[in-house]
């Protein structure tokens, strides 16, 4: 089994990379871009086999290790 | 005053971390981070600058959980006295020794200069030195050192008079020019500025040396 864990910065946490990535996207001439965010998405192999029992281990680690909870947000997604 | 310098797989400043509070007056031991226990009769524990595990992850991430790790934690839960520079801070952030967390600087370039800084309490064993509002220059050298905190989080903090260190001319967008911050007791202080790189006049200044000798004038009082 596999889980995909996306890590994001919270909402109103200034993103000063994702910032950059629009400024740059500019300078090539894509206009429209009115906000970039960059996160992160981590894969895991899962030994488990139960999806939920996965689900609350998964989002265990989140909390542990995976996601900083006092600046990002995470989703944990089972596939 | 016995202190114990933590070094993690790219740390990088343990040894002139352990060179200040040597110079200081401190038996000095080093830990390494796979060891499970904080030497018996540690008085002050020192967590070094560099780059920890590579930086992978965050910033400090993997360091905070490593074997040591735990034991830097209940050590802290005991009374016992944290000092952590530079990504060291940022451990003790990812510990949750401190408020907060330290993220990519605002101008995204890695800053690395002679600092200058407001003292911003002298009620804390680490600057009990300095004159009241004293301004003392420390290098800093970061790219992730931008600390970014709540408004509720913030006003506690200023509340509680735990800023210890404020930047004079912000170089990484940290909210309130802050540098440094003080645990609720006051015990466990984490700053981006580096302190022990300027405690002898070899180095180009002496300002930080005030703060490993209060430290180990108030711990070899215990």
């Amino acid at each position: 089994m596999k889980a995909r864990v996306h890590v994001m910065l919270k909402d109103g946490v200034l993103d000063p990379q994702g910032e950059a990535v629009r400024h740059a996207l500019g300078h090539l001439g894509f206009t429209g871009v009115e906000a970039v965010r960059q996160g992160k998405m981590i894969e895991l192999d899962l030994a488990a086999t139960d999806r939920a029992a996965a689900e609350t281990e998964v989002k265990a680690m989140c909390e542990k290790l995976l996601a900083n909870t006092v600046i990002e947000k995470y989703t944990v997604e089972i596939c | 005053m016995k202190a114990a310098v933590i070094t993690f797989p790219g740390s990088n400043c343990d040894r002139d971390l352990a060179d200040a509070f040597a110079k200081a007056g401190a038996d000095v031991v080093r830990v390494w981070h796979k060891d499970t226990e904080i030497p018996a009769g540690t008085d002050v524990i020192g967590v070094p600058g560099g780059f920890s595990f590579g930086d992978y992850l965050r910033c400090g991430a993997i360091a905070s959980r490593s074997p040591i790790g735990q034991a830097v934690v209940d050590f802290a839960g005991r009374g016992g006295h944290v000092i952590g520079i530079c990504n060291g801070f940022q451990v003790l952030t990812e510990m949750g020794l401190l408020p907060g967390a330290l993220m990519r600087n605002a101008g995204l370039k890695f800053r690395c200069r002679p600092q200058r800084l407001k003292v911003a309490t002298t009620d804390s064993p680490f600057t009990r030195a300095y004159a009241a509002d004293a301004e003392v220059t420390y290098p800093i050298a970061h790219h992730d050192g931008n600390y970014v905190l709540d408004a509720e989080g913030l006003a506690r903090l200023e509340g509680e008079d735990r800023v210890a260190f404020r930047y004079i001319d912000n170089p990484n967008g940290s909210t309130a020019d802050i540098a440094g911050v003080l645990s609720e007791n006051r015990r466990v202080l984490g700053l981006m500025p580096h302190p022990e790189r300027v405690v002898e006049d070899a180095q180009g200044g002496t300002d930080g040396a005030a703060l490993f000798r209060a430290l180990a004038g108030m711990l070899a009082a215990v």
